[in-house]
C-alpha cells in the first residue's frame, strides 16, 4: 500500500448558496432542461438498435449443396456444452460416399437450457452448426422449446439466413 | 507462477509464530507461503499472525473448506491471509479427520470469519467451535447433508418451502419494550423493490430506529462451486459470467487469470489490453447499476436514466466484440475467443467521449445538491479499523480511507503501465462511497484511454495447444490441429495438480479464485471469494441506530449483487 498514487475525493462543507437549495436547484434544472430541449427538437431520427454481426442467437445446423446435413454425428457439440441442452443419436449414412459414415437420427436442442454461450460452435469440426442472430424466441409449452433437425436445419441459401456467431478462421 | 514474494520468504516465520506450534511452511504454486498447522495451534498461530507487526496480517481474505476423500485426515479447512501494509499474504490450512471437524473460530480474531465459517459449515459440515450464529447460510436450514463434500451428489434435489425456520431466536420473543414505543419485528425483502436483489432483512424497530438486525442470503444460491466441479475448466466460463452479472466480463478474466496461474502461461498482449478495456468499462458499467439504483432509491430517479445511457452503449460494443450483451463469455483461457471487431478502438473512442458527459450531468444534479447530502452524510459510517476487520475491500474500503486496490497492490494484466489514481475518502459514509465510485468512474476512463492508444497488434489466444483450441482453418485442414482440437474438447485441459489462489479487483473489491487441482481435465475445487459477501455481512451491525430509510440508502451504497453473493 505505500506508494500509492491517490486522489482525495472529500468535499468541503456545503457553502451558504448550497445550504439554502439555490444554487443546486438552479443547476440541476439547467441539465435537466437541457436533456428536456435536446430530446424534443434533436432525435427524430432514433434509429432501431443494429444487432452486430457476432450475436449469439437460435442455431443453424448447416447443409451441404444437396441438402443434406453436414453434421456428422461426433458428439464435440455435446461434449462441449455447458449446459447439457443438446441430445443427438447417431446412425449410419445410408448415402455416405465412404463406408461407416455417420450422421444425426435425432439432434435436439433444449433452447430453455441452452445458455446461447457458442461453444458448441467453437467445437464443431464441420462447420456443421452455426447461431443466427435470431433472439426472438417463445414457446407456449416446455416441450416446444427442444428443437430437432427440422426446425434447426438451414432453410434455403445459407446467404438468405440471418447469420450470427460463426467460427473465425 | 512467477510471481515471487520476497518479504514473505524471509520472514523467520518459526520465530514469529508460537514455538509450540507444529508447521510445515511450503511455498505455494501462486507465490503465497503455505503453512499447515494442527487445530490445535490454529488459533495462537492465526493471533500471532495479526499481532506480530512483522506479519500485520490485518485482513482475513477468505476461509474456504476442501474435502479429500481418500486421504487420512479428510477436510482441509484453508484460511487466506493478507498483510494491506505490507502487501504479503499467507494461506493456513488446517486437516481435519472425517469423526470429528471441528476447529476453534476465528471470529475473535477477525469479525470477517462470522459468514465465511458459516459457509464453510454450511458446505462442508466443518464446525468452528466458539463462532456466535453457526448455522447455515446459503442453503435453507432444512437442507440436509452438505453440498460440496465430494459424496454428495451433484444431482440430488431438493423441496424445501417451510418458512419458519429462518426466523431468527430474538425475532421470535415477545417484544418488550420501555413502555415509550412499541417494539416490533420487520422484513425486509427477500422480495422488496428497494432490495435489488433477493435478500433478506430481518430488523427490530425501536419506534422507528432499528434496534437489531439480521440478514438472511442464499435465495439465489445455484451452488455455482459444485457446479464446477463436474464441468471441464473451460466450460466453466459461461458460468462465471452469471456471478457479478453487473460487470461479466471482470469475472471471467478473474477466472482465466487463476487458470492461467495454476498452467503458467499468460495471454498475448492484445489479448491482456483488450481484457483491460473491457474490464474497465465493465466496472463503469458496475458503478453506473449501483449509483443509479441507489439514488433512485434515494428519491433521484432522472439520474438512472442518465447512468443507464452510458451503459447501454457498453452494452452495444460488449456484444459487438462477443456476441453477448449480459453473458459474454468472451474469454477463453489462454486469452480471448476471437479478435475483437475492425472499429474497436474507435468505438472506444466514441465511448471515452460519450460517457464523460453523462457522469457530469449527475454530478451537477446530485453532488452538491443539499438533499442528497442531508440523505447520506453521517449515514453508515463504518472506520477504516472495522472495515478491513470485517474484510471489507473495494470501493467501500476505500471510502473509510484504506487506499487498497488490487490493480496497485499486486498488478496484474500488466496494470503497472497505467497511470491512475486510488480514489479515497476519509468519512466512510453513503456519501463518500458514493463519491469513490464517481472518481473511479473517472479513473478507469483513464485507464481505457492509455490502454486503446497502446493496443498491440498480434494473436488473441495463446498457441499453446494443450490449453487453447487451433485456428478452424488448421482444424478443418491439417491432422495434427484436428487431434488437438478432438483431445481439447473431450478431456479438457490438463492442469497440473496443486492449488493456487488469484485474485483481481472486482467492481466491488477483491475478487478471488482459490482453485485446487487434481491433474484431470475438470476442477477439484473452485473457491469464489464474492467481495460482496464480506461487506453484507457487516450491513446488520451497520443498520443498529439507523431508521429504515437509511437502510435503504445504505443498502444501496454497498452494492451486493446477489448473483456473486450467493453463487
Amino acid at each position: 500500500m505505500r506508494n500509492v498514487p491517490t486522489v482525495s475525493v472529500d468535499r468541503p462543507p456545503s457553502t451558504l448558496g448550497e445550504r439554502i437549495h439555490l444554487v443546486p436547484i438552479i443547476r440541476g434544472l439547467g441539465v435537466t432542461l437541457r436533456h428536456f430541449l435536446r430530446n424534443l427538437v434533436g432525435k427524430r431520427d432514433v434509429a432501431t438498435i443494429e444487432y452486430p454481426e457476432r450475436l449469439r442467437g437460435r442455431h443453424i445446423l448447416t447443409t451441404k449443396e444437396d441438402g443434406s446435413l453436414r453434421c456428422v454425428a461426433c458428439f464435440m457439440c455435446e461434449t462441449a456444452c455447458p449446459a447439457d441442452c443438446i441430445y443427438i443419436v447417431a446412425e449410419e449414412d445410408p448415402n455416405a460416399t465412404v463406408e461407416w459414415e455417420k450422421k444425426p437420427l435425432v439432434y435436439e436442442i433444449d433452447l430453455l437450457r441452452c445458455v446461447f454461450c457458442g461453444f458448441c460452435v467453437d467445437a464443431c469440426p464441420k462447420e456443421a452448426i452455426i447461431m443466427s442472430r435470431e433472439h426472438e424466441m417463445a414457446f407456449a409449452a416446455r416441450p416446444e422449446a427442444i428443437v430437432g433437425i427440422e426446425q434447426l436445419r438451414q432453410k434455403g441459401p445459407i446467404e438468405g439466413e440471418d447469420l450470427g456467431y460463426r467460427p473465425y478462421y | 507462477m512467477t510471481e515471487s514474494r520476497p518479504v514473505a520468504e524471509q520472514l523467520p516465520l518459526a520465530r514469529l509464530l508460537p514455538s509450540d506450534a507444529k508447521l510445515a511452511v511450503a511455498q505455494g504454486g501462486d507465490g503465497h507461503t503455505v503453512l499447515t498447522v494442527d487445530r490445535e495451534h490454529l488459533l495462537p498461530v492465526l493471533r500471532a499472525f495479526k499481532e506480530r507487526p512483522e506479519l500485520a496480517c490485518d485482513l482475513l481474505v477468505d476461509i474456504c473448506g476442501v474435502d479429500y476423500p481418500g486421504r487420512e485426515q479428510r477436510f482441509e479447512v484453508v484460511y487466506h491471509l493478507a498483510s494491506l501494509e505490507r502487501g504479503h499474504r499467507f494461506r493456513v490450512r488446517v486437516p481435519l479427520a472425517e469423526d470429528s471437524p471441528t476447529v476453534p473460530s476465528a471470529y475473535e480474531v477477525w469479525k470477517a470469519a462470522d459468514w465465511f465459517e458459516r459457509e464453510a459449515y454450511d458446505m462442508f459440515g466443518i464446525r468452528f467451535e466458539g463462532h456466535p450464529n453457526l448455522k447455515r447460510i446459503l442453503t435453507h436450514e432444512a437442507f440436509q447433508g452438505h453440498p460440496l463434500r465430494k459424496d454428495y451428489d451433484p444431482a440430488r434435489r431438493w423441496l424445501l418451502t417451510d418458512a419458519e425456520t429462518m426466523v431468527p431466536e430474538w425475532a421470535k420473543e415477545t417484544p418488550g419494550g420501555d413502555g415509550q414505543f412499541e417494539t416490533q419485528v420487520l422484513n425486509l425483502g427477500p422480495s422488496h423493490p428497494a432490495t435489488h436483489g433477493t435478500l433478506r432483512t430481518v430488523v427490530r424497530l425501536d419506534g422507528e430506529v432499528i434496534t437489531q438486525a439480521e440478514c438472511e442470503i442464499g435465495y439465489l444460491h445455484r451452488c455455482f462451486e459444485k457446479m464446477a466441479e463436474t464441468h471441464e475448466w473451460q466450460q466453466v466460463i459461461p458460468y462465471t459470467d452469471r456471478l457479478n452479472y453487473c460487470s461479466s466480463m471482470i469475472n471471467g478474466v478473474g477466472y482465466a487469470l487463476a487458470v492461467e496461474k495454476m498452467l503458467g502461461i499468460t495471454a498475448p498482449p492484445r489479448a491482456q489490453a483488450v481484457e483491460v478495456i473491457l474490464s474497465e468499462l465493465s466496472r463503469i458499467m458496475d458503478h453506473c447499476v449501483c449509483l443509479g439504483a441507489n439514488l433512485v432509491d434515494l428519491g433521484a430517479l432522472t439520474n438512472f436514466w442518465y447512468f443507464f445511457q452510458p451503459r447501454e452503449e457498453i452494452y452495444g460494443l460488449l456484444e459487438a466484440c462477443a456476441g453477448g450483451r449480459l453473458t459474454v463469455s468472451y474469454v477463453r483461457i489462454g486469452g480471448l475467443a476471437h479478435d475483437v471487431p475492425e472499429d474497436f478502438a474507435a468505438r472506444v473512442r466514441y465511448l471515452l467521449e460519450y460517457i464523460p458527459k453523462f457522469l457530469d450531468d449527475v454530478d451537477r444534479l446530485v453532488t452538491s445538491n443539499r438533499i442528497f447530502r442531508d440523505r447520506t452524510e453521517g449515514v453508515g459510517v463504518i472506520s477504516a479499523e472495522d472495515a478491513v476487520a470485517w474484510g471489507w475491500t473495494g470501493p467501500c474500503l476505500r471510502a473509510s480511507g484504506v487506499p487498497y486496490d488490487v490493480r496497485k497492490a499486486h498488478p496484474y494484466l500488466g496494470y503497472e503501465r497505467y497511470d491512475f489514481d486510488v480514489p479515497v475518502a476519509s468519512t466512510g459514509d453513503t456519501y463518500a462511497r458514493y463519491l469513490v465510485r464517481m472518481e473511479e468512474m473517472r479513473q478507469s476512463l483513464r485507464i481505457v484511454r492509455q490502454a486503446v492508444d497502446m493496443l498491440p497488434d498480434g494473436p488473441v489466444i495463446t498457441d499453446n495447444h494443450h490449453v487453447a483450441l487451433p485456428p478452424k482453418s488448421k482444424v478443418y485442414n491439417e491432422m495434427e490441429a484436428l487431434i488437438w482440437h478432438f483431445k481439447l474438447i473431450f478431456e479438457g485441459i490438463r492442469v497440473p495438480p496443486g492449488d493456487a489462489y488469484s485474485f483481481t479487483e472486482g467492481a466491488n473489491g477483491e475478487l478471488g479464485y482459490y482453485i485446487v487441482a487434481d491433474g484431470g481435465g475438470k476442477p477439484y475445487r473452485i473457491k469464489v471469494r464474492p467481495p460482496c459477501f464480506a461487506v453484507f455481512q457487516a450491513y446488520p451491525h451497520m443498520l443498529v441506530g439507523h431508521m429504515i430509510p437509511d437502510s435503504i440508502a445504505i443498502l444501496g451504497s454497498l452494492n451486493i449483487i446477489a448473483g456473486e453473493l450467493d453463487r
